[in-house]
């Protein structure tokens, strides 16, 4: 199994040039503080982008993994009210993600809905909800617990201070290795790029398709649960306007990562890398006092170039080639 | 003939709906059958009604276009600055500006997307966040008020015209427009056959690639228009105009019966479409429903829409290919 295709490979020089570019241009950029501190706000979305990798894979897309996150420290947060323990308040969090999933995935399955439609109306539906039971309040005073795991380091954990490594960026790394060991070395794994390439194909050589169409909605809410559990404990409340837009953030990452969008190809370690890429570039930016819109415009043309890019490429090579064919006759 | 049939009798059901809305908010709040409200839910939809006509033909084509609100607040963005530089501007090059550079930005869509073969939902993704950075680029981040606002574009929303107001003959001009188009020109019914069957539409001689580009460019262009008529209605330009209104739009396309999947869809539906959403976002307030419960509502709207789509789309396709499905089976 190759782990580094192409693409990976320019990720990786990507990833290099940043570090090196503004290594040199920002002073403290490489100390190791600041590297801990970049993988701060792109471990939950990249968490988000594993999810989303194994759906587009499979020719799917869930656009309300932002929503059901919100949804998830909603319940999380009335659970606490409700004064719930902090396992009983994960398990609110994680079933509430689950059933999200659930109904995008029965939709989709049941009534043979486009996955993108259906998840632009549970966008609204569970975005709204949270409104609905928040208004505009938002709820605070969660456990101490909760702030350790989504500000602490692995270090603080098992002591040994100078591992400053966050909890949430070593929480992101195991689950890429699972996921991606699930996704490239697993039967059902290989599956789903089987239904990704052709669902009709994939069902008549005898794959329950739709079992694992539901299955990975599901998996997808308990991401977007896990994601909210680190993220209401590293920012300490829960508001209606939890995580929203990240389900853009997601596709970008996954997009940017070289899983192709209409299914059938793509793989984790591009997944993670490009989340690595867009952290580290965005956290640079921050240090340039560059504003957050810019830098969204950045990874917007970023996304499009790195798309632009392979197909400009393998046309200059046809070219060449044309050009030397007569040469070589 | 027998084919029209369900999708005559889907417009019809959604104008009962409608209607019955209106009569049962209207029983219990008479103050909502008035004319001066009837005047407002129809200019609360003009804008609306204007963007979705462009996101009606490209969806048609099976693509669709996220970046429709970031345009409209680049377009708007970028009269109210000139506005603000050229105060002698007359109404006619405002307007042509708006619609130039509206199309402009619709035709670099196109561009990425016919030229170099990308996913028409991750280009637009993409120019999504460019555009909307492109805004503070272009404003430095800061708002353009009331005051500053070229009068021309202030006094465009409030005009009226025929007894009417201008944003509704506009929205009404842009609608027949659409009909006249998607109904009796060539380049219209190529649209749906590009999106029916994108292969089949190549092979049959329709030069896929300019109806591609027309459609961007009309949809950008639209969006253009959109976005001149906005920051004249509510007098202010700021970055965040008409932040996540793109998936508006698709609602009130979905909801109007048009096909995610391509060569599906009437103006008369997209129409109703729009209707249907100032209707129910004019009702609320009036049977004194929370606003918070406007999201949530839409939500489950689309979810019901698509599926009651789904039921209709798929009845006729057993008829008419009985034999040729038991042969696939």
């Amino acid at each position: 199994m190759k782990v580094l295709g192409g693409w990976e490979r320019v990720l990786i020089l990507l990833i290099a040039a940043v570090y090196l570019g503004f290594g040199l241009g920002i002073e403290g950029f490489l100390s190791p503080y600041a590297l801990a501190d970049s993988t701060y706000n792109v471990s939950e979305k990249a968490l988000l982008a594993l999810a989303m990798a194994l759906l587009v894979v499979a020719g799917e897309i869930d656009l309300s993994i932002a929503a059901t996150m919100a949804l998830a420290s909603l319940a999380m947060g009335f659970a606490m009210r409700a004064g719930a323990g902090l396992p009983l308040m994960l398990l609110a969090a994680f079933a509430t993600g689950a059933a999200c999933g659930w109904l995008n995935g029965w939709l989709v399955t049941r009534c043979q809905l486009p996955a993108i439609v259906v998840t632009i109306g549970t966008l609204s539906l569970y975005r709204g909800l949270a409104l609905v039971l928040l208004g505009d309040q938002a709820i605070t005073g969660y456990p101490e617990t909760l702030a350790t795991w989504g500000n602490g380091s692995v270090g603080d954990l098992i002591g040994v201070p100078a591992l400053i490594v966050p909890i949430e960026f070593a929480v992101l790394l195991v689950l890429a290795l699972a996921v991606g060991l699930f996704l490239h070395a697993t039967v059902p794994g290989r599956r789903l790029y089987a239904i990704g390439a052709n669902p009709v194909a994939a069902r008549f050589s005898g794959i329950a398709v739709d079992r694992y169409r539901l299955g990975v909605f599901v998996f997808a809410g308990l991401m977007a649960a896990l994601a909210a559990v680190l993220l209401t404990g590293r920012i300490g409340s829960t508001r209606p306007n939890l995580a929203l837009g990240w389900e853009l953030d997601a596709v970008t990452i996954v997009i940017l990562g070289g899983v192709a969008i209409e299914g059938g190809r793509g793989s984790i370690a591009g997944t993670l890398l490009a989340a690595v890429l867009l952290g580290s570039f965005t956290f640079a930016l921050g240090m340039l006092n560059v504003a957050g819109l810019v830098m969204s415009m950045i990874v917007g043309l970023l996304l499009i170039v790195s798309m632009v890019l392979p197909s400009l490429g393998g046309r200059v090579r046809a070219a060449w080639q044309r050009h030397r064919m007569p040469a070589q006759a | 003939m027998k084919l029209a049939l369900p999708e005559l009798r889907r417009e019809w059901v959604l104008l009962a709906i409608i209607a019955v809305i209106v009569g049962a908010v209207g029983a219990r709040a008479p103050v909502f059958l008035t004319w001066r409200n009837v005047q407002d839910i129809a200019n609360d939809s003009a804008i609306l009604a204007i963007l979705v006509m462009g996101q009606l033909m490209v969806l048609l084509t099976r693509g669709v276009d996220l970046s429709v609100a970031a345009n409209l607040a680049l377009t708007g963005m970028l009269c109210a600055l000139a506005g603000r530089a050229f105060p002698n501007l007359g109404l006619v090059p405002l307007l042509m500006l708006a619609c130039a550079a509206g199309a402009l930005l619709g035709a670099f869509n196109g561009l990425l997307i016919v030229h170099f073969r990308l996913p028409p939902i991750v280009v637009t993704l993409g120019t999504m966040s460019a555009y909307r950075g492109a805004i503070f680029v272009a404003s430095g981040g800061a708002w353009i008020s009331d005051h500053e606002i070229h009068p021309l574009i202030k006094g465009l929303p409030r005009e009226t015209l025929w007894g009417l107001p201008a944003l509704v003959v506009a929205a009404a001009l842009v609608v027949a427009f659409a009909l006249w188009l998607l109904r009796w020109r060539r380049e219209g019914r190529d649209l749906y056959a590009c999106g029916g069957n994108p292969a089949a539409a190549l092979v049959a001689g329709i030069p896929v690639s300019r109806r591609l580009m027309l459609a961007y460019t009309l949809s950008g262009l639209l969006a253009g228009l959109a976005g001149l008529l906005w920051v004249g209605r509510y007098s202010i330009a700021f970055t965040e105009l008409a932040a996540g209104y793109e998936l508006t739009v698709i609602a009130a396309c979905v909801i109007g019966g048009v096909s995610i999947a391509g060569g599906v869809g009437s103006v008369g539906g997209a129409v109703l479409g729009v209707l249907f959403i100032g209707v129910i976002n004019a009702a609320l307030p009036v049977i004194q429903v929370s606003p918070f419960w406007q999201q949530a509502i839409a939500g489950v709207v689309i979810l019901v829409s698509v599926v009651l789509n789904a039921r209709s789309q798929r009845s006729p396709g057993r008829q008419i290919l009985p034999r040729a499905q038991g042969v696939a089976a």
